[in-house]
């Protein structure tokens, strides 16, 4: 007993050091949203390149869709885009929201880069973005059938986060699709 | 040299003070600009992390200010624009974190490793304290009682 005693600081010290350790790994921007389980926030916007339309949240159609915050000024929305149309193609819808941009650089973007999303709202001022909790881009929300925002990637999106934090929540909305269905 | 470095500095000094393209608020109230300024300090900018919203001057945090600006104008109290935040940004966003669950530990963990390392001390001195006084007691007899000899007797035994 006595023994055992002597030992617990370096019991002690071992835990500090692998709790220390793992910390050393995590991601300092991954920070819970708080939105996550809530609907997304109600907007009325115009668009980056359909003209006079429009959009509202109801204009957000799908069994599940991506809202995807992105904006010229963005250095990692660059580097994220090729795979958003990958995505795109894949047969995933994906709505923009171009997050205090000018509107002829985001039109010219989206000549010059091609078009992933089913339409891009204008967020001019930021406030649908402050609304969703966006404090930078590239953003993108996976919101489900109910229109329920279930994960807020702060981030790129890319062939990893895909995997690893999409798809299995994709999965999971299909599965609960199927499920409200046979009732 | 010297004056290169005095120029340099001052230069920065100059593009700096440019750069921060400071927001003028006019407040309807005098009392407005006070809560706001207190506001601003408790509220932590998302985007930088390490910075209030007085402080900060991303786009994010520009945005913010407005907002509380814009609420603050509108009638609302401290604690409602706070919640509003909240609601948009998570806990994150206080720079004090809430007394809950998750922050108990936070909160009362160093006042625990305080009173604990405090208990052990005291054990310990009380333990020490303990054993000094015996040794007063065997300093009085040098001769040791048969019992004690026999004692070490078989200490010695055992060690060999």
């Amino acid at each position: 007993m006595k023994r055992f005693v002597l030992f617990l600081p370096l019991i002690f010290f071992i835990g500090l050091g692998i709790f220390l350790y793992k910390g050393l790994f995590l991601n300092p921007k991954a920070m819970p949203s708080a939105l996550e389980g809530h609907p997304v926030p109600a907007f009325k916007l115009l668009t980056v390149t359909k003209g006079d339309r429009v959009v509202t949240k109801a204009d957000l159609i799908g069994d599940y869709y991506l809202l995807n915050v992105w904006a010229t000024w963005c250095a990692a929305c660059k580097a994220e885009h090729p795979y958003l149309l990958d995505i795109a193609s894949s047969g995933v819808s994906i709505y923009g929201v171009n997050y205090r941009d000018e509107l002829a650089a985001a039109q010219d973007w989206l000549t010059r880069y091609q078009d992933p999303y089913q339409f891009s709202a204008f967020d001019v001022d930021g406030k649908f973005g402050l609304n969703l909790g966006v404090y930078g881009a590239p953003e993108t929300y996976l919101v489900d059938h109910l229109g329920i925002i279930r994960l807020r990637y702060a981030g790129v999106v890319d062939t990893r986060s895909w995997k690893s934090d999409f798809l299995p929540l994709i999965t999971q909305i299909k599965a609960e699709i199927a499920a409200s269905k046979s009732l | 040299m010297k004056i290169l470095l005095i120029m340099v500095t001052l230069l920065a000094a100059i593009v700096s003070e440019d750069s921060l393209a400071v927001d003028t608020y006019k407040f309807s109230k005098p009392q407005y600009e006070a809560r706001f300024h207190a506001l601003n300090k408790i509220l932590r900018c998302p985007k930088c992390q390490n910075q209030n919203l007085a402080d900060s001057n991303s786009m994010i945090s520009q945005d913010l200010r407005k907002e509380v600006f814009r609420m603050m104008e509108e009638g609302r109290s401290d604690a409602q624009i706070v919640e509003f935040m909240v609601m948009r940004y998570g806990d994150f966003v206080l720079y004090k974190p809430k007394v809950d669950n998750v922050t108990y530990f936070l909160w009362y963990g160093p006042i625990g490793f305080g009173v604990f390392g405090f208990a052990l001390l005291f054990i310990v001195v009380m333990r020490q304290r303990g054993k000094k006084s015996n040794q007063t007691v065997v300093k009085g007899s040098d001769e040791l009682s048969a019992q004690e000899q026999q004692a070490l007797d078989n200490i010695l035994k055992n060690n060999k």
